[in-house]
């Protein structure tokens, strides 16, 4: 078990490693370098102009090099210039005694994430005070949609074929088939719009930042919970189904045991390993739904400084943000893969 | 011209229609509470030996169910053929259905050839057994008819998408042109957006969008699934360690964050998404050119006359799609270029078929390793067979069933992203008609006027509705031989 963790860990840092210097490379693109150049001088620059703004921040090294200093195994990069010394690890232009107290390492290692170009803010607040609302949002998705999800699942998969059966597996293809943001425009026309007339919720969830009630933030957490739900609700029920036709259920009903308890006794505890897995693997996707639910309902989260980071190329931003993202889902693939053979006793034991 | 109304002369079927739906939501509620709490219907052994069930509740109120969901269906049945019969003196649900007449014929000549020849249509046939299966099969069908006559400019009240008329900014449904010229429409039938354009047409076109990118960008994401996927399964060892590694690493992307990082106009100037389509599109060639070699190796002419037949238009079409003058791409000269790809398909394109090749790539991996172990493959292997013929010829015609379920789903999973990418306006030129960017336009002043956005809402999910229960039919009608 020990070596196994070991070695997926490994693997997740790889693909962490792999998957940041894409984005750092993506975001570092001449185009890019340039549009970023001009929004941080003027827009009527020269392309000479440019070239050495660009030389002057150290955007003009290779990007190995780069992505070696933003990681913080490189040294940052220093420039003399007539005023002083400027580089990655000072602010402004600083005088040579200052140059050299300051760190020669700053990079996301040594806990320095860079500025945010578009909120001028340092990154490290903002993604971690997004990072909060977001997490308040998912926390009560999860509450809502995993509860839900099972009891349709276990529900319509205990009696195979029969009605409840039927009716609750349209329930969650009808689900599986509503896009985020289908669902909110549908539910924001029916429960928020003034013409229509239900007024029950608030279409708009920005003021959930600070005052969460259950008329600004239920929509949001509806819209993404529904979306996941018709999902896991199937493998649930999938599972479920297969439960129930299997051996020991068979013999406990000739024991005689009845149904309700061969449901909760017997079948349960059995029937919910796969979803387990299921739902751990659902969660990077939530984020997804995260980021369209965030932009409709205008809702200050982790999904909207994401648009907001990439509208903006706001690279050291947007690289914050992928760091966490990648690391969500990595970390829930771990999970998911220990939590399988832990709950799996056949796997477990053997 | 005075307003339309919704239902016009017909009107007299709402309160009916109003009494049919709450029967037939009270008798599904009463069956389902009746299911829940009676218990399972016992078996008699009536005096001939024959076993029956004994009924009770539960099957007066599957009854009652059936009669309503019959006089539901029947009424919208009713709705639309007055509708037909009286045009636009019908209200608005008359004028659609009038619109809407090429998709009706070409839906009933579907249905009746498909049912009168299913015996002789293989699974195609049998999905016609399963009414999940046809319910959805109807709702794609309509979708593709939908958007290949609109595309003829056949079903749109409005012949172009962008055209503004004034007076109509975001006007209810049903508002007639303040001064309509000679044989224009006389209304904009499901209103008209902020930039008064009319939302009918543009849902309408929209639907072409989808048709024309979702089928073909999955067909290309299962020939890059598909040609990684089966050697990763069938060799497993360090290529499989080494394609997984990679798969894993795209599904590990936040899907939105690489759509932001690979659709802006900066990342489009360096020719990224175009150098990604040269190999992305280089997929289906390789596929068909090993397909072709594996199977007539050892017949020289018969081997290169196919290559021939099949390889080089696919080659040329490559070319002419790949090629794209003015951009980096560029190696043909413009006389020969006849295909260009407006700007932005072909970067959604690529990007959908990108996001959606790993999950395929998994899928038929997982499903190789499982045929690999069969006893067909083994004998295919004592007899000498070329690993590529076993895995093209042996392995992927015996996967076929959830494969072909699969590319349904992903079909619907595919419009989703494509809407995704016009909700947050990527790819795509802004004035597009393609529901995710008229969603997108919708949703600003929502809480003001709902029209704008409801109809291309509705539509994706009733495409997607449709591709899922069509999957489902699909895989019940698979399961069965």
């Amino acid at each position: 078990m020990g070596l196994f963790i070991l070695s997926r860990s490994g693997v997740m840092l790889l693909t962490a490693l792999c998957l940041t210097f894409i984005v750092f490379t993506l975001t570092n693109l001449a185009p890019n370098l340039e549009k970023l150049a001009k929004t941080q001088g003027n827009f009527r620059m020269s392309d000479e102009a440019v070239a050495s703004w660009l030389d002057n921040n150290g955007y003009a090294q290779p990007t190995v090099v780069k992505y070696g200093q933003w990681l913080g195994v490189l040294p940052g990069w220093t420039r003399s210039t007539d005023e002083g010394m400027t580089g990655r690890c000072m602010t402004g232009v600083v005088s040579a005694s200052e140059a050299a107290n300051a760190a020669r390492f700053c990079g996301i290692l040594q806990g320095d994430w860079g500025h945010s170009t578009v909120l001028q803010k340092d990154v490290a607040s903002v993604v971690s005070e997004r990072l909060g609302n977001t997490m308040r949002l998912m926390g009560w998705v999860l509450l809502l949609m995993i509860p839900s999800a099972l009891i349709i699942g276990v529900l319509a998969g205990m009696r195979e074929g029969s009605v409840t059966d039927r009716s609750l597996s349209t329930v969650s293809i009808l689900t599986t088939a509503t896009p985020e943001y289908v669902s909110g425009v549908v539910f924001i026309a029916i429960f928020t719009s003034s013409t229509v007339g239900l007024k029950w919720f608030k279409g708009s969830a920005t003021a959930a930042t600070d005052n969460p009630t259950f008329e600004n933030f239920f929509l949001p957490v509806l819209t993404i919970a529904l979306y996941g739900l018709g999902y896991i609700a199937r493998m649930t029920r999938a599972s479920m189904t297969e439960v129930m036709t299997a051996q020991y259920i068979r013999t406990a009903r000739l024991k005689g045991v009845s149904f309700p308890k061969i449901v909760l006794k017997h079948a349960l505890r059995n029937a919910l390993i796969a979803p387990f897995t299921v739902i751990m693997l659902q969660l990077p996707w939530l984020l997804n739904g995260v980021v369209i639910v965030e932009t409709l309902f205008n809702y200050k989260g982790f999904g909207w400084i994401l648009v907001q980071a990439a509208g903006n190329n706001d690279i050291e931003l947007l690289l914050a943000i992928s760091v966490v993202s990648v690391f969500v889902v990595l970390v829930t693939q771990l999970i998911s893969d220990i939590g399988y053979v832990y709950l799996n006793p056949r796997i477990r034991i053997s | 011209m005075d307003p339309l109304s919704w239902t016009g002369q017909i009107a007299f079927l709402t309160p009916l229609l109003t009494l049919v739906f709450g029967l037939l939501g009270l008798s599904v509620l009463s069956w389902i509470v009746l299911n829940a709490v009676l218990p399972e219907n016992r078996a008699i052994n009536s005096a001939g030996g024959s076993l029956s069930l004994s009924s009770g509740p539960r099957d007066i109120a599957s009854l009652a169910v059936k009669l309503c969901f019959l006089a539901a269906t029947l009424l919208i049945f009713s709705y639309l053929v007055l509708g037909l019969i009286l045009g636009t003196q019908a209200g608005i649900i008359g004028a659609m259905a009038r619109q809407f007449l090429p998709v009706w014929i070409a839906l009933v000549l579907l249905f009746t050839l498909s049912i009168a020849f299913k015996r002789r249509l293989g699974l195609y046939g049998k999905l016609f057994d399963s009414p999940i299966g046809m319910i959805g099969f109807a709702l794609v069908m309509f979708w593709v008819f939908t958007g290949v006559f609109g595309a003829f400019d056949m079903i749109v009240t409005h012949d172009d998408p962008l055209a503004q008329i004034s007076g109509l900014k975001n006007k209810v449904p049903g508002t007639p042109l303040r001064s309509p010229g000679e044989g224009d429409f006389q209304w904009y039938l499901l209103g008209g957006d902020n930039l008064a354009r009319d939302v009918f047409s543009r849902t309408v076109k929209g639907a072409w969008e989808v048709v024309k990118i979702a089928p073909l960008a999955t067909l290309f994401a299962f020939m890059v699934g598909i040609t990684l996927g089966l050697p990763a399964g069938y060799f497993g060892g360090r290529l499989d360690t080494l394609l997984s590694f990679l798969a894993n690493l795209i599904l590990a992307f936040p899907v939105i964050l690489l759509f932001y990082l690979l659709v802006t106009p900066e990342i489009v100037q360096t020719g990224l998404p175009q150098y990604m389509a040269i190999v992305l599109f280089s997929f289906p060639l390789i596929f068909f050119a090993v397909l072709i070699n594996s199977r007539f190796r050892t017949q020289p002419s018969k081997n290169y006359l196919w290559l021939a037949i099949v390889l080089l238009p696919l080659l040329m079409l490559y070319l002419l799609v790949v090629n794209d003058p003015g951009s980096k791409v560029d190696f043909l000269t413009k006389t020969i270029d006849i295909i260009d790809i407006p700007g932005g398909i072909l970067v959604v394109f690529v990007s959908v078929v990108f996001v959606n090749s790993p999950t395929v790539f998994r899928i038929v991996r997982g499903l190789a390793m499982d045929i690999k172990t069969r006893d067909y493959v083994a004998a295919a292997q004592t007899r000498g067979e070329r690993p590529w013929y076993i895995m093209l010829w042996e392995v992927l015609p015996n996967a076929r069933g959830p494969l072909i379920v699969d590319f349904c789903l992903r079909i619907g999973y595919t419009t989703i992203l494509l809407g995704t990418l016009g909700f947050f306006g990527l790819g795509l030129p802004p004035e597009s008609p393609d529901w995710g960017s008229t969603i997108n336009e919708g949703r600003k002043l929502l809480m003001i006027y709902l029209h704008p956005a409801l109809p291309p809402a509705i539509a994706l999910l009733s495409m997607v509705l449709g591709l899922n229960l069509l999957a489902d039919g699909l895989r019940e009608e698979s399961l069965k031989d």
